[in-house]
C-alpha cells in the first residue's frame, strides 16, 4: 500500500514550499556526478572517524555506519517557533508530571491517569518517592520525536525523556555537510547546533548538588566501548571536556561518588549516564550488574549527586502513559496540548482491544516497553500470516501493546542513483532542561531509505540528514 | 586528571602498535636470513619464533618452520594475541576506549592502521606479497608514530603511552639478543665466519639497525660491538639504555606533576644507572644471557609497578 504522502520540499499541489527555494536554486546548478562523489566522501569521512554503530544481533558486520543523506531536512523560522513552544510546554509538563507521581501523586487522585497504570508499570521506582533531585529536575534531557502529516500537522510520536540517543549524529552531520558544501551555508543562513556540547555542559553544571563547592566535577557513565552507542558517550565527553567512565571506574567514598584517577579518587558531582535505570546500582536494582555503581542510589537520596537524566524517569516516556500525554500537558500546564497526540488504542481497555483486532491490517502495533522499531507491527505492509500471529500474541497479552493508525509521515527526498526521490521522515529535537529550557535549531531527521518504508528506526535500515532551521 | 581505566589503556595502545610493528620486522629478518641461507632456514624461524615468545602456540598448530606458516602465524592469525593483525585489533580496542584522551588525528590514524591491516591481511599472504605486506605495516605504524607525536600534548596521557612503548621495545630487544646471545659470545667466533656474519646482520634487522650500525661503529660487524650498540648506545632508538633513558624520563615527569615517588621510579632508576654505568666487558663477563634473563625480569616488573602504582586496575 503507498500512503499519499506530504513532501517537504515538492508537495505535488503546490510546488516547491518556501523553505527550499534557496537550496533548490543551488542543487539545479549542481552536476549529478559531483554530488555522486560527495555522497561517497561523506561515507569516507564517517568510516574514517569511526562513527560507526553496533547492531545487535549481526556478529559480521559489528559496527555500521548510519547512512547518511546529503540533501537537507529545511524547516523555517516560523515552522520552528511553533514547534518550540510546544516543546517546551511538553517538557514542562513532563517534569511536573514526575515530580508529581514520585510525590504527591495529584493527577491520580484527580482521577486523569489511572492509579494501576503507575503501580504496575515496570518503570515506575519506588525507590524515587520522594527523592527531590537537585535543582528539581528530574528529566535533563529529552529528545521529543516529532512526525508531520501535512503543512500544518506536527504530532509527538514518544517522548523520549531516559536516555535519548543520536545527538552525536545532528553534531557529525552538520559538520559533514558543512565540510562538504562549503558555499550552501555562504548562500543560505542556517542557525548553528554547534554549541549543543558547551550548552550540555552548562545545563548539567547548572543542576548540581546544593553542596557542591567550586565549578562541579561531571562525567559521562557509559556502559563501555561495546555498547552500540559508544562513539556518542565519547564523543559528548570529549566534546564536553569531561571524563568518559565505566562502572568499573567509580565506589562510593565517604558519602560520595568517585573516580579511579592515576592520583587516587575524585569526587563526581554530576554525572550524565548513559546506562539504564535497572543497570544503575546493583544494590538497588539489578543485583547482578556490573555497569553501574554500587551504593549510588543511596549518595543519591542524600543528594550528594546529580544523575541525568533521575532514575524513575521512563514512567513518563512509557508507550501506555503517552496517550495520556494530552491530559497531563493540561492538568500541570493548565492550557491544551499545543502539539498533538497520535490517537492512540490502549488495548488494554476491552473496546480498544476489540477494535484493533478488527482493524488490525490498518493499524500500527508497538509493545508498550518496546523501543528502537524492535517487537512492532506496521499493518498495511505486513502479510496477512504476520497479521495474524501478532493478533495472538496481542490477545494473550493486551496490556502489553497500544495501536496507532498508519499515519503518512512527510517525506523528504533523498539522493538516489536516479536523482531525487522522496522518503519517510520524522524529527528528534533536543532539549536541555536546568533552571531553563533549551531546544537546539535543528535535531536528528531519521529517513526510512527503503521506498514507502515507513521504520526510521536507524538499526531497521533507516538513515540520517542534516536538519536545517533557517535563520528567517 | 586521568582515570587510571585511561593511563592502562594508553599504556597497552602503546604496547600493542609497538608489539604489531615489531613482529613485522622480525619476519623480515628470518625472510632475509631464509633467501641468503636456504639450509638453515627452519633453525632462523624457529629463532624468530622464540624472539616473538610464539615457538610453543606455533608448534601446536604447526609442523613446518616455512616462511609461509611463521608469517602466517606472526602476521595474520589473530589467534595468536601477539600477532600483528591481533595486536593492531587490541591496540585499536584500546584507542576506542580511551578516545577522549587522543586527538582526532591520532585516533584516526590508528582507525585506519586497523582498516587497511585488516583489508592486506584478509587473506593468506603470497610469499611474493611478503616484502609489500611487511613495509605496508611498517608504514601503518609509523603513521600512527607521527601523528602522535605531531599532535598529541605534552601531558601525562603522552607520559603513559611513552611508557608503554618503551616498556615493550626494551623487552623486544632484549629478547632478540637473548635467542641469539650464543652467537654473541666471543669464545665461539672472535673471528666472524661467514655464518656468523649473516646471523650478526640479522639480529641488527630485527631491531632495523643493520645501517646505522656501519655510521656507528666500523663496516664490520664485531659481536661487541653489536651487543653494545642494542644494549648500552645512548642513541640508537631501540638499545635498552635509549628505551630507559625515556622510561625514567617520562616516570619522573609523572612523578614531579602528581608530587609523587613511587615504587616503579626507583626500578627505572636503579635499570638506568646499571646501563649507565655498565660496560660491555662488564655484561660479557657476568654472562650476557643472565644479563639480559634479569634484564628481562625487572622490565616486566617495571610494568607490574607502574600498573600499581597508578591504579591502573
Amino acid at each position: 500500500m503507498r500512503l499519499a504522502a506530504f513532501d517537504e520540499m515538492l508537495p505535488e499541489v503546490s510546488g516547491l514550499r518556501r523553505p527550499y527555494s534557496a537550496y533548490d536554486r543551488w542543487l539545479k546548478e549542481q552536476d549529478p556526478a559531483r554530488l555522486t562523489e560527495k555522497m561517497q566522501d561523506a561515507e569516507r569521512v564517517f568510516r574514517k572517524t569511526g562513527i560507526t554503530f553496533a547492531v545487535y544481533g549481526e556478529q559480521e558486520a559489528s559496527e555500521r555506519l548510519i547512512p547518511f543523506d546529503i540533501v537537507p531536512r529545511i524547516i523555517s523560522g516560523n515552522e520552528w517557533r511553533r514547534l518550540t513552544q510546544g516543546i517546551e510546554q511538553r517538557v514542562q509538563a513532563l517534569n511536573a508530571f514526575l515530580d508529581d507521581i514520585y510525590h504527591r501523586q495529584e493527577i491520580l487522585r484527580a482521577g486523569r491517569v489511572p492509579r494501576e497504570l503507575i503501580a504496575r508499570n515496570e518503570a515506575f521506582l519506588p525507590e524515587m518517592i520522594g527523592v527531590r533531585p537537585p535543582a528539581g529536575v528530574y528529566t535533563h534531557i529529552i529528545g521529543v520525536d516529532i512526525v508531520r502529516i501535512s503543512e500544518d500537522e506536527f504530532y509527538v510520536l514518544e517522548d523520549n525523556a531516559r536516555t535519548p540517543s543520536g545527538v552525536s549524529y545532528m553534531l557529525e552531520n552538520r559538520e559533514t555537510m558543512m565540510q562538504l558544501f562549503p558555499e550552501l551555508f555562504q548562500k543560505i543562513k542556517v542557525r548553528p547546533v554547534e554549541n549543543y556540547p558547551q550548552l550540555l555542559r552548562q545545563s548539567l553544571a547548572a543542576v548540581r548538588p546544593q553542596r557542591t563547592k567550586g565549578a562541579p566535577t561531571i562525567a559521562v557513565l557509559t556502559p563501555g566501548s561495546y555498547n552500540s552507542a559508544y562513539f556518542e558517550h565519547a564523543f559528548l565527553a570529549d566534546q564536553m571536556g569531561v571524563q568518559l567512565v565505566e562502572g568499573e571506574d567509580l565506589r562510593v567514598v565517604d558519602g560520595h561518588v568517585a573516580m579511579r584517577t592515576t592520583e587516587g579518587y575524585k569526587q563526581i558531582d554530576v554525572l550524565y549516564r548513559r546506562v539504564d535505570d535497572a543497570f544503575l546500582d546493583p544494590l538497588t536494582f539489578r543485583p547482578d550488574s556490573a555497569l553501574g555503581v554500587p551504593g549510588i542510589m543511596d549518595v543519591y537520596r542524600a543528594g550528594n549527586i546529580t544523575i541525568a537524566n533521575a532514575p524513575g524517569t521512563g514512567i513518563a516516556d512509557d508507550k501506555a502513559i503517552y496517550s495520556y500525554m494530552p491530559e497531563i500537558v493540561e492538568f500541570y500546564t493548565g492550557r491544551k496540548a499545543i502539539l498533538g497526540n497520535i490517537p492512540t488504542w490502549r488495548c488494554s481497555e476491552a473496546d480498544s482491544l476489540k477494535y484493533v483486532l478488527e482493524h488490525i491490517h490498518e493499524l500500527v502495533i508497538k509493545e508498550v516497553h518496546g523501543s528502537g522499531g524492535y517487537g512492532m507491527l506496521v499493518g498495511p505492509a505486513a502479510t496477512k500470516k504476520e497479521c495474524q500471529d501478532f493478533a495472538k500474541k496481542l490477545q494473550a497479552k493486551p496490556s502489553n501493546y497500544i495501536a496507532q493508525p498508519t499515519l503518512a509521515l512527510s517525506t523528504c527526498p533523498i539522493l538516489t542513483e536516479k536523482g531525487l526521490a522522496p522518503r519517510h521522515v520524522d524529527l528528534r529535537p533536543y532539549v536541555l532542561v536546568s533552571d531553563r529550557i533549551q531546544i537546539v535549531p535543528g535535531g536528528l531527521t531519521r529517513v526510512a531509505l527503503k521506498e514507502g518504508s515507513l521504520v526510521v528506526n536507524s538499526s531497521q535500515g533507516g538513515g540520517t540528514k542534516d536538519t536545517w532551521v533557517l535563520d528567517d | 586528571m586521568l582515570l587510571g581505566r585511561t593511563a592502562n589503556g594508553l599504556y597497552w595502545m602503546n604496547r600493542y602498535i609497538e608489539r604489531a610493528e615489531n613482529m613485522a620486522r622480525l619476519v623480515d629478518a628470518g625472510l632475509r636470513m631464509a633467501l641468503t641461507r636456504t639450509q638453515s632456514a627452519s633453525e632462523e624461524w624457529n629463532s624468530v619464533l622464540l624472539s616473538a615468545g610464539s615457538d610453543v602456540a606455533f608448534t601446536q598448530k604447526y609442523d613446518d618452520y616455512t616462511a609461509a606458516n611463521v608469517a602466517d602465524f606472526l602476521l595474520r592469525d589473530t589467534s595468536n594475541p601477539s600477532s600483528t593483525m591481533a595486536s593492531i585489533e587490541t591496540a585499536r580496542n584500546n584507542a576506542r576506549m580511551v578516545r577522549t584522551a587522543l586527538t582526532r588525528e591520532t585516533w584516526e590514524s590508528i582507525n585506519e592502521a586497523w582498516m587497511a591491516l585488516k583489508r592486506i591481511l584478509a587473506k593468506p599472504i603470497d610469499e611474493r606479497d611478503l616484502p609489500s605486506v611487511l613495509d605496508a605495516i611498517k608504514r601503518e605504524t609509523a603513521l600512527i608514530r607521527g601523528s602522535f607525536y605531531g599532535t598529541m600534548l605534552r601531558n601525562e596521557i603522552f607520559d603513559f603511552s611513552q611508557l608503554g612503548t618503551y616498556v615493550e621495545r626494551a623487552d623486544n630487544t632484549a629478547r632478540i639478543l637473548d635467542v641469539k646471545y650464543y652467537v654473541l659470545l666471543p669464545s665461539i667466533s672472535w673471528v666472524g665466519s661467514t655464518l656468523d656474519n649473516y646471523q650478526w646482520e640479522s639480529i641488527l634487522r630485527s631491531v632495523s639497525a643493520h645501517r646505522s650500525y656501519r655510521w656507528v661503529y666500523d663496516a664490520d660487524y664485531k659481536p661487541t660491538n653489536i651487543a653494545d650498540y642494542l644494549i648500552l648506545n645512548v642513541r640508537m632508538p631501540r638499545s635498552l639504555t635509549f628505551c630507559y633513558r625515556f622510561l625514567a624520563e617520562h616516570l619522573k615527569f609523572l612523578g614531579d606533576d602528581y608530587g609523587e615517588r613511587q615504587a616503579c621510579h626507583a626500578t627505572a632508576e636503579k635499570t638506568q644507572a646499571m646501563l649507565r654505568s655498565g660496560s660491555i666487558k662488564d655484561i660479557f663477563d657476568t654472562g650476557l644471557h643472565e644479563f639480559l634473563a634479569g634484564f628481562i625480569r625487572d622490565n616486566t616488573r617495571l610494568g607490574d609497578e607502574i600498573a600499581q602504582d597508578y591504579r591502573f586496575y
